[in-house]
C-alpha cells in the first residue's frame, strides 16, 4: 500500500501561485472576498508563505508552498472530539464534513495552519459557478466545518478507476494532485514514500530534504528541498 | 420533625413576599437573556462569520466565558464540599449560596460551548463518534459529570429544607405546596432519615473533591494539550484550579453580601463568616501571583523564539493593557483591601471581590488569545489580532443575565440558607465533630 508524500523544491519555485489557483478550481474551495480576506478568513488549501529573513541591507525572502502536511502523527487528528478528520490506511489526513461539529479544536492543534473554517456558507460569483469541479467528493462544504487539503484524494479515486478501464493495474505514478500537475517550474513531486525506487523516496533522502517543525514530532510527509 | 433553628423565621422570610422590585429583575434578565438567544439564532443562520473570530484567533470570548463559568462553578464545591471533608463548621451558613453558583453557573458553561460550535445541530455526535482521546471529550465527560452530581449533591442536602418549606409556608398558593411536597420526597426528620443524609453527604464530599480538581484541570488542557506556545505548559492545570476557586470564592463573597442585604439575613450572615472568606482569599490572592510568577519566570528565563513571542505580546505588546490590568485587578488592589480595609469594612471587601472577577474574566481572556494570535507559524502568516463584535457581546452579556435570573429566582422560591445545617441541634457533621471534642 502506497504512502502518498510530496516534495517540494524549493529552488525551483518561482511563487507564482499557480498550485493555489488550481487548487482553488480543483476543491471547490469558496470565494472570501475582499472583506473577508481582510479579516483573514480566507480559505487556501494550499498558500504560499512569504518568509523574510534577516535585515537591510542582508535580506533575504523565501517562499513556503505549504499544501496540508500529511503529518505520519498528526495533531489535528487526536484532539478531534468526534472522529471526524482522520487519517486513512494510505495516510492521508482527511475531513468527514458530514460530521464535523465546528469545535475548531483541530485549527489551533495544528502548528501549519492547514486547516480552515467555513465562517460563512459558500459562495461564487455567478461567472465562476459554471466553473465549480462537479465530482460529488469535493462538493461544496456547507458552513460551520472544517476543511483542508486532501492530496486532492478524488484524483486518487479517478486514476484508479481509469487503470481498472483500461485494463491495467493502478501504480503510484498514476495520481497526482492538481497543485503537483499543474506546477509551472516543475518544483513539485508526489508519489508513494515507502517505495525506494520513487523519485519522491529519492529527494526526500537528498541532504537538501528539510520538513517544517520537524521538531514537534509530527512527522510531516511534506518535504522541501533547501533554497541553495 | 424539623431540628431547632432559631434563625428559621428570618430565614424563610424573603420566601413569603415576591415583590414589584423582584418582577422588575426577573422581567429585565430574561429580556436579556430573550435577546441573546435571538442574537444565537442569527449567528446559527448566517455562520459563525457574525462573530470577530479568524484565522488564527479560532477561539475568543466564547471560550473565555466558559472558562469563566466552569471557574465561578467551583466555588460551590470548594466550600461545600472540600472545606465538609475538612470539617470547616464555620462553612455551613455559606453552603447554599455557595452551591447554588455551582448549579447555576455550569449550565452556562456549556452553553457557552454550544455559542461556539459552528455545527451546534451536531452536538449528539459527541456520543455518537466520541474519541477518546480528544481534550474536548474529556471536558464533556468532566463537566457533565461535575454537572450531574452537583444537582444531586445540592438536592440532597436541600430535602430537609424542602421539607420544612412545605410544613411552614401552609400560605403559600396551591401549586408552591405541591411543589414543595413532591420535591421533599417525604421527607419526616427522623434521626435516622438525618444520619442516612449526613452519611451521603459524606461520601458525596469526597467525590466531589476529587471531580472538582478534575474537573477544572481538564478544561485547562484543551489549551495545555496542543503545542502552541503558551499553552503547552504542565502548570496550566493547576494553575486554572486555583483561579477557578480563586474567582469562585470572590463571587460567593458578593453573593452572600448582596443576599444579606437585600434579603436582612444580618444575623445569619455574620461578619466572622466573611473575616473566613477574606483569610481564604488572602491565601488565593498570594497563591496565584505565585502561580503566575513560576509561569511567567519559566518561560521568560527559557527564552526560546515562539514562546517570547506570547510573553512579550503579553507583557508589552498588543495585550499589555489588558494584561496590566488584569495584574492590578486580580493581584495588587484586591490584595491590598483583603489585608488592610477588607476585615473591618464588608463594602471594601465586597469592591475587591468585584474586581477579582472582572479580572479573572481578564486574565482567562489573555490565557487564551495572545497565544492563538503568535502561532508557531507566525513570521510566514503576519500578526493575528481579534475584536469581538456586539453578536459576541449580546451573548455574553445573555448567558449572565441567564444565570443571575436562575439565582434571583431561586433564592425566592427555597431557603439561601441551609436551616437544618445550621440548627441547634442537628446530628450533622459539625454538630457531631464539636460532641467529640466536648468528650474528650
Amino acid at each position: 500500500m502506497p504512502r502518498w508524500g510530496m516534495v517540494i523544491d524549493l529552488d525551483k519555485c518561482f511563487a507564482c501561485q499557480s498550485c493555489t489557483v488550481a487548487c482553488r478550481m480543483e476543491n471547490n474551495t469558496p470565494i472570501a472576498g475582499p472583506h473577508q480576506t481582510e479579516q483573514d478568513r480566507a480559505i487556501l488549501w494550499n498558500e504560499v508563505l512569504p518568509f523574510v529573513e534577516g535585515e537591510y541591507p542582508k535580506v533575504r525572502m523565501t517562499f513556503i508552498p505549504r499544501p496540508c502536511q500529511h503529518c505520519d502523527e498528526p495533531a489535528c487528528v487526536k484532539v478531534c472530539p468526534v472522529k471526524a478528520t482522520y487519517k486513512n490506511e494510505e495516510g492521508t489526513v482527511l475531513v468527514d464534513y458530514e460530521r464535523c461539529i465546528g469545535c475548531r479544536m483541530c485549527t489551533l492543534a495544528c502548528p501549519y495552519a492547514v486547516r480552515y473554517f467555513n465562517w460563512y456558507p459558500p459562495e461564487w460569483p455567478e461567472a465562476l459557478k459554471a466553473h465549480l469541479n462537479p465530482d460529488p467528493e469535493v462538493k461544496p462544504r456547507p458552513a460551520g466545518v472544517v476543511e483542508k487539503c486532501t492530496f486532492c484524494i478524488q484524483r486518487r479515486r479517478k486514476a484508479e478507476e481509469q487503470a481498472k478501464a483500461e485494463g491495467r493495474p493502478f501504480t503510484a505514478t498514476d495520481y497526482v494532485p492538481a497543485c503537483v500537475q499543474t506546477c509551472t517550474g516543475h518544483a513539485r513531486y508526489f508519489g508513494d514514500l515507502d517505495d525506494p525506487n520513487s523519485l519522491v523516496f529519492q529527494l526526500a533522502h537528498s541532504p537538501r530534504a528539510y520538513r517544517l517543525f520537524e521538531e514537534l514530532g509530527t512527522q510531516p510527509k511534506v518535504y522541501y528541498l533547501k533554497q541553495g | 420533625m424539623h431540628p431547632h433553628n432559631p434563625h428559621e423565621s428570618i430565614i424563610l422570610a424573603p420566601l413569603r413576599v415576591i415583590t414589584r422590585g423582584d418582577k422588575l429583575l426577573w422581567l429585565t434578565l430574561f429580556g436579556v437573556f430573550l435577546a441573546g438567544l435571538v442574537v444565537w439564532i442569527y449567528q446559527f443562520v448566517l455562520g459563525l462569520g457574525v462573530t470577530g473570530l479568524n484565522r488564527p484567533v479560532y477561539w475568543g470570548i466564547y471560550l473565555t466565558n466558559f472558562v469563566f463559568f466552569i471557574g465561578l462553578a467551583h466555588s460551590g464545591t470548594f466550600i461545600s464540599a472540600i472545606l465538609r471533608v475538612a470539617g470547616a463548621g464555620w462553612r455551613t451558613p455559606l453552603t447554599r449560596a455557595a452551591e447554588a453558583i455551582t448549579l447555576f453557573s455550569l449550565p452556562f458553561g456549556v452553553m457557552s460551548i454550544l455559542c461556539d460550535m459552528g455545527r451546534p445541530d451536531r452536538i449528539l455526535n459527541l456520543v455518537f463518534y466520541g474519541r477518546f482521546q480528544s481534550p474536548l471529550l474529556w471536558d464533556v465527560t468532566a463537566v457533565g459529570l461535575y454537572l450531574l452530581s452537583s444537582i444531586f449533591f445540592f438536592y440532597f442536602s436541600l430535602i430537609p429544607d424542602i421539607a420544612l418549606c412545605r410544613d411552614r409556608l401552609t400560605d403559600a398558593p396551591r401549586w408552591r405546596r405541591r411543589m414543595y411536597e413532591v420535591l421533599a420526597l417525604g421527607w419526616q426528620g427522623t434521626p435516622d432519615q438525618f444520619r442516612r443524609l449526613d452519611r451521603v453527604l459524606d461520601g458525596m464530599a469526597i467525590f466531589m473533591s476529587m471531580v472538582v480538581v478534575t474537573v477544572h484541570t481538564v478544561v485547562s488542557w484543551i489549551f495545555g494539550m496542543t503545542l502552541q506556545p503558551g499553552w503547552h505548559t504542565a502548570l496550566i492545570g493547576p494553575f486554572f484550579l486555583l483561579g477557578a476557586i480563586f474567582s469562585g470564592t470572590t463571587a460567593v463573597v458578593i453573593v452572600l453580601a448582596v443576599l444579606r442585604k437585600v434579603y436582612h439575613l444580618e444575623k445569619v450572615l455574620t461578619p466572622d463568616l466573611f473575616n473566613s472568606l477574606r483569610k481564604l482569599l488572602i491565601v488565593f490572592t498570594l497563591g496565584w501571583s505565585y502561580m503566575m510568577g513560576a509561569e511567567f519566570l519559566t518561560t521568560g528565563y527559557g527564552n526560546m523564539t515562539e514562546e517570547m513571542v506570547v510573553l512579550n505580546d503579553k507583557f508589552s505588546g498588543q495585550y499589555a493593557p489588558i494584561f496590566w490590568t488584569m495584574v492590578v485587578l486580580v493581584f495588587v488592589v484586591p490584595l491590598f483591601i483583603f489585608l488592610v480595609k477588607g476585615k473591618k469594612s464588608l463594602g471594601w471587601l465586597v469592591g475587591a471581590c468585584v474586581l477579582v472577577n472582572i479580572g479573572m474574566w481578564l486574565e482567562r481572556f489573555i490565557v487564551i488569545v495572545p497565544t492563538e494570535a503568535s502561532p508557531r507559524l507566525l513570521p510566514y502568516l503576519g500578526g493575528g489580532a481579534y475584536q469581538p463584535t456586539w453578536v459576541e457581546a449580546v451573548i455574553t452579556l445573555s448567558l449572565f443575565a441567564g444565570m443571575f435570573l436562575l439565582y434571583a429566582v431561586f433564592t425566592r422560591f427555597f431557603p439561601i440558607v441551609p436551616i437544618w445545617e445550621t440548627a441547634e441541634h442537628h446530628v450533622g457533621h459539625a454538630v457531631e465533630a464539636a460532641a467529640i471534642a466536648e468528650a474528650k
